[in-house]
C-alpha cells in the first residue's frame, strides 16, 4: 500500500484540470455529455465503495434521487439557485438519510441488503410519485442556477456546471483514494473477505459497514444534486425507479473496484454508449447494452478498474 | 478421576464452572481453571471433548449456558469477541482465519490499523485515522517486525489463498499479534502441518511469543509437541478437565492415557490392561 498518489489518479486529475481549463471549447453537447458523465459517476464511486466491502445496493437511486429533489426544490420552490448551496443540499440530505437508514442497513448483507435498498428506493419513487406539489410523475424544471451571486445564463451555465462537476470529482477521488488508506478504509476489504478476523482484531464490522454505507449515500446526494443542475429537468422515474439503480449497478460492474477514478470513466463510456445507441439504434439500444455487458463480464471481470491498478504482485504458483 | 483444581493464585485468566451444552452433546461440564501469567499451558483431547468450545467461550464466541470468565479479575462472560480482543485476549483459529484476496502484507496492514486504531500499539501512535509520518514509521517498523517473526517475509506480497498451510498458520497467528495481547490462544497450531515442520513452527511461534511476554494456550494433540512446549496441560475429556498439571504426571495419568493419548496416539503397549 504505497502512500504516494498512485499515477492513474494523477493523470485523472490533470484530464479533470485540462477539462476545466478547456471547457469553453468543448461543444455544448459534450459539456453536456461530461456533466451527466461525472454526476453518474460520483454515484457510482459510492456504489463501489459499497462493493469493496462485498455490498451490491440495488437501490442507490434512492440517494442520486435525494440529492436531485433536494437541489431541485431549494432551486424552484425556495429561490435558492446558487449551485454549491445546490449540492451541499443533496450531500446533506442524502448523507443523513444514508446514516440513518445505516443503522439498519449494515445488519444485512448479500441479497437481503440488496432488495432491502431496493426496496427503500422505491418508497421513495412511491412517495414522489403521489406528490402533486413536486409534479408527480411528470416531476419539475429548474430555473437557471447562479455561482456565488452570478447569474449564469445559457452557455455559461452549463460551462460552470461542468467545472462544478470537475471540481467536485477531483475532490471526491482523492478524498476517497485517502480515506482507503485509512485503517478504517482498508477494512473494506477485509469485511468482504472475512467478518469473523475483523471482530476478532477488535474492529466492528457494522460500524465499519454504516460509515461505508453513508459515504456511498453522501456520494450519492452529490451526484444526484449534479445531475438535476445538468439535466435542469428532475423527475421520478428517471431519478429514483428501480432501473435507474439497475444502469447504476450496471456500470459499477462496468467500473470495477480496484480504482477511484474508474467509476468516472466507466460513467462516460457508458453515457457515450448510450448516446450513440440512441442516435443509431434507437429502437435496439437495450440489446446493444445487454451485449456490451456480456462482453465486458466474459473478458474484463474486474472492469476498467483491473486495468488501471497493476498490482505489484507474484502470480499464484 | 484426578479433578481440575483451580489455581486462582496470580490468576490473569479465570474460569468459573463453565457449562455448555449442545442439544445432548456437553461441551463443556463444569469446567474450572485459572491460568498463571505468561505462562504455557497445553490443552489436549481426542476429538469433540471441547477443547475448541472452552477456546471459542473465553474469547465470546460461545456464551456459556452457566458459569464466569475472569480477565484481570473483570468479568467477560457476556463480552462480545471485539470487546475481549480489545482487553488483551486474541485467538487463532484450527482453520485459519485469513483474508483470502489480500497479500500477505496486506492482511497485516489491515490488523495494523486497527490495532493503531484500537491504541493497543503503544501510546506513540498517532490519533485515530491520522496518516502522520511518525505512525506510518511504525507501522512499517512493525509490519517488517512481524514479518521477520513469523517468517513470512518470502511470503510478503503473494496472496493468502495460495499460501502453503504451514504458512497460513502462521499468518493467522501473525493476525492475533499484532495487537500485542496479555493472552494468546492457540488452537491447533500445528494442524495439517507435518511433523517434521511442526518443531520448527512451535519454535518460531514460542520464540515470538516469549519477546512480548504473553501467557499462551495452546490446543494440540501431538503429545511430543506437548511435552516439549507446555508447562502446565489440561487434558479435556466429554467436557470435562479430567487432568491437570505439568506435562509428564499428565501424560502418564490413568485416565489420560486411556481416554486422550490412547485415541489420538498410539499409546505405550501395556496402556490398555490397566482397563
Ligand atoms: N456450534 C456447535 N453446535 C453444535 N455442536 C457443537 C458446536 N460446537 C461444538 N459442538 C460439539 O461440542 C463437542 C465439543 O466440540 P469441540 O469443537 O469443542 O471439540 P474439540 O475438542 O475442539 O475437538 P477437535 O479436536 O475435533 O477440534 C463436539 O461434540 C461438537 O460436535
Ligand atoms: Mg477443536
Amino acid at each position: 500500500m504505497s502512500k504516494r498518489l498512485d499515477p492513474a489518479l494523477a493523470v485523472f486529475l490533470a484530464l479533470l484540470a485540462a477539462l476545466i481549463a478547456f471547457a469553453a471549447w468543448l461543444p455544448a453537447w459534450a459539456q453536456s455529455l461530461l456533466s451527466i458523465a461525472l454526476a453518474t459517476g460520483m454515484v457510482v464511486l459510492g456504489l463501489t465503495l459499497l462493493m469493496r466491502t462485498g455490498l451490491v445496493s440495488f437501490g442507490q437511486s434512492l440517494y442520486l434521487c435525494l440529492g436531485a429533489y433536494a437541489a431541485g426544490i431549494l432551486n424552484s420552490k425556495y429561490g435558492v439557485t446558487d449551485m454549491i448551496i445546490a449540492v451541499g443540499a443533496g450531500a446533506l440530505v442524502a448523507g443523513v438519510v444514508a446514516f440513518l437508514l445505516g443503522f439498519l442497513m449494515a445488519t444485512y448483507r448479500h441479497i437481503f441488503f440488496a432488495t432491502l435498498s431496493l426496496a427503500f428506493s422505491m418508497i421513495l419513487y412511491g412517495l414522489l410519485v403521489k406528490s402533486a406539489d413536486l409534479g408527480s410523475t411528470d416531476g419539475f424544471n429548474l430555473t437557471a442556477p447562479t455561482i456565488m451571486g452570478i447569474k449564469l445564463e445559457g452557455a455559461l451555465s452549463q460551462r460552470y456546471k461542468l467545472i462544478l462537476g470537475a471540481v467536485l470529482a477531483a475532490i471526491a477521488t482523492i478524498g476517497l483514494w485517502r480515506y482507503l488508506r485509512t485503517p478504517l478504509g482498508r477494512l473494506a476489504p477485509a469485511i468482504r473477505d472475512n467478518e469473523l478476523r475483523v471482530e476478532y482484531m477488535g474492529a466492528s464490522v457494522r460500524h465499519a459497514v454504516h460509515v461505508k454505507y453513508t459515504i456511498a449515500g453522501l456520494l450519492g446526494g452529490i451526484g444526484g444534486a449534479l445531475a438535476a443542475l445538468a439535466v435542469g429537468h428532475i423527475d421520478p422515474d428517471s431519478m429514483a425507479y428501480w432501473t435507474v439503480s439497475g444502469e447504476l449497478v450496471f456500470i459499477a460492474v462496468l467500473s470495477g473496484s480496484a480504482s477511484v477514478i474508474a467509476p468516472f470513466l466507466a460513467a462516460a463510456v457508458f453515457e457515450t454508449l448510450r448516446m450513440l445507441a440512441h442516435d443509431y439504434s434507437p429502437n435496439t439500444w437495450q440489446l446493444s447494452l445487454g451485449a456490451a455487458m456480456l462482453l465486458l463480464i466474459l473478458f474484463l471481470p474486474g472492469g476498467l478498474a483491473s486495468v488501471l491498478v497493476r498490482r505489484s504482485r507474484e502470480p499464484a504458483p | 478421576m484426578s479433578t481440575a483444581s483451580s489455581r486462582s493464585a496470580a490468576a490473569v485468566l479465570q474460569a468459573r464452572n463453565l457449562r455448555k451444552q449442545f442439544g445432548a452433546v456437553t461441551a463443556a461440564g463444569d469446567i474450572s481453571v485459572g491460568i498463571e501469567r505468561l505462562s504455557v499451558t497445553g490443552l489436549i483431547g481426542s476429538n469433540g471433548a471441547g477443547k475448541t468450545t472452552f477456546v471459542n467461550m473465553i474469547t465470546g464466541y460461545l456464551k456459556p449456558d452457566s458459569g464466569t470468565i475472569e480477565f484481570d479479575g473483570r468479568d467477560i462472560t457476556t463480552l462480545t469477541p471485539r470487546a475481549i480482543t480489545r482487553l488483551g485476549i486474541a485467538r487463532s483459529f484450527q482453520i485459519p482465519q485469513l483474508y483470502d484476496a489480500l497479500s500477505v502484507e496486506e492482511n497485516i496492514l489491515v490488523a495494523l490499523g486497527t490495532a493503531a486504531r484500537n491504541g493497543q500499539l503503544g501510546p506513540a501512535t498517532a490519533p485515530r485515522g491520522q496518516a502522520s509520518r511518525l505512525a506510518r514509521q511504525q507501522e512499517e517498523q512493525a509490519l517488517a517486525q512481524i514479518l521477520s517473526q513469523f517468517q513470512l517475509r518470502d511470503y510478503r506480497v503473494r496472496l493468502a489463498r495460495v499460501l502453503p498451510q504451514g504458512v497460513r498458520k502462521a499468518l493467522d497467528i501473525a493476525l492475533a499479534m499484532v495487537a500485542r495481547p496479555q493472552v494468546l490462544l492457540l488452537d491447533e497450531p500445528t494442524s495439517g502441518v507435518s511433523s517434521e515442520e511442526k518443531f520448527a513452527i512451535m519454535d518460531m511461534i514460542m520464540t515470538a511469543l516469549a519477546q512480548q511476554g504473553v501467557t499462551t494456550l495452546f490446543v494440540e494433540h501431538d503429545m511430543e509437541v506437548v511435552s516439549r512446549y507446555a508447562q502446565r496441560v489440561l487434558a479435556f475429556y466429554d467436557g470435562r478437565v479430567i487432568a491437570d498439571g505439568e506435562p509428564k504426571r499428565v501424560l502418564q495419568d490413568d485416565d489420560v492415557r486411556r481416554y486422550v493419548v490412547g485415541m489420538s496416539h498410539a499409546a505405550p503397549a501395556g496402556a490398555r490392561s490397566h482397563a
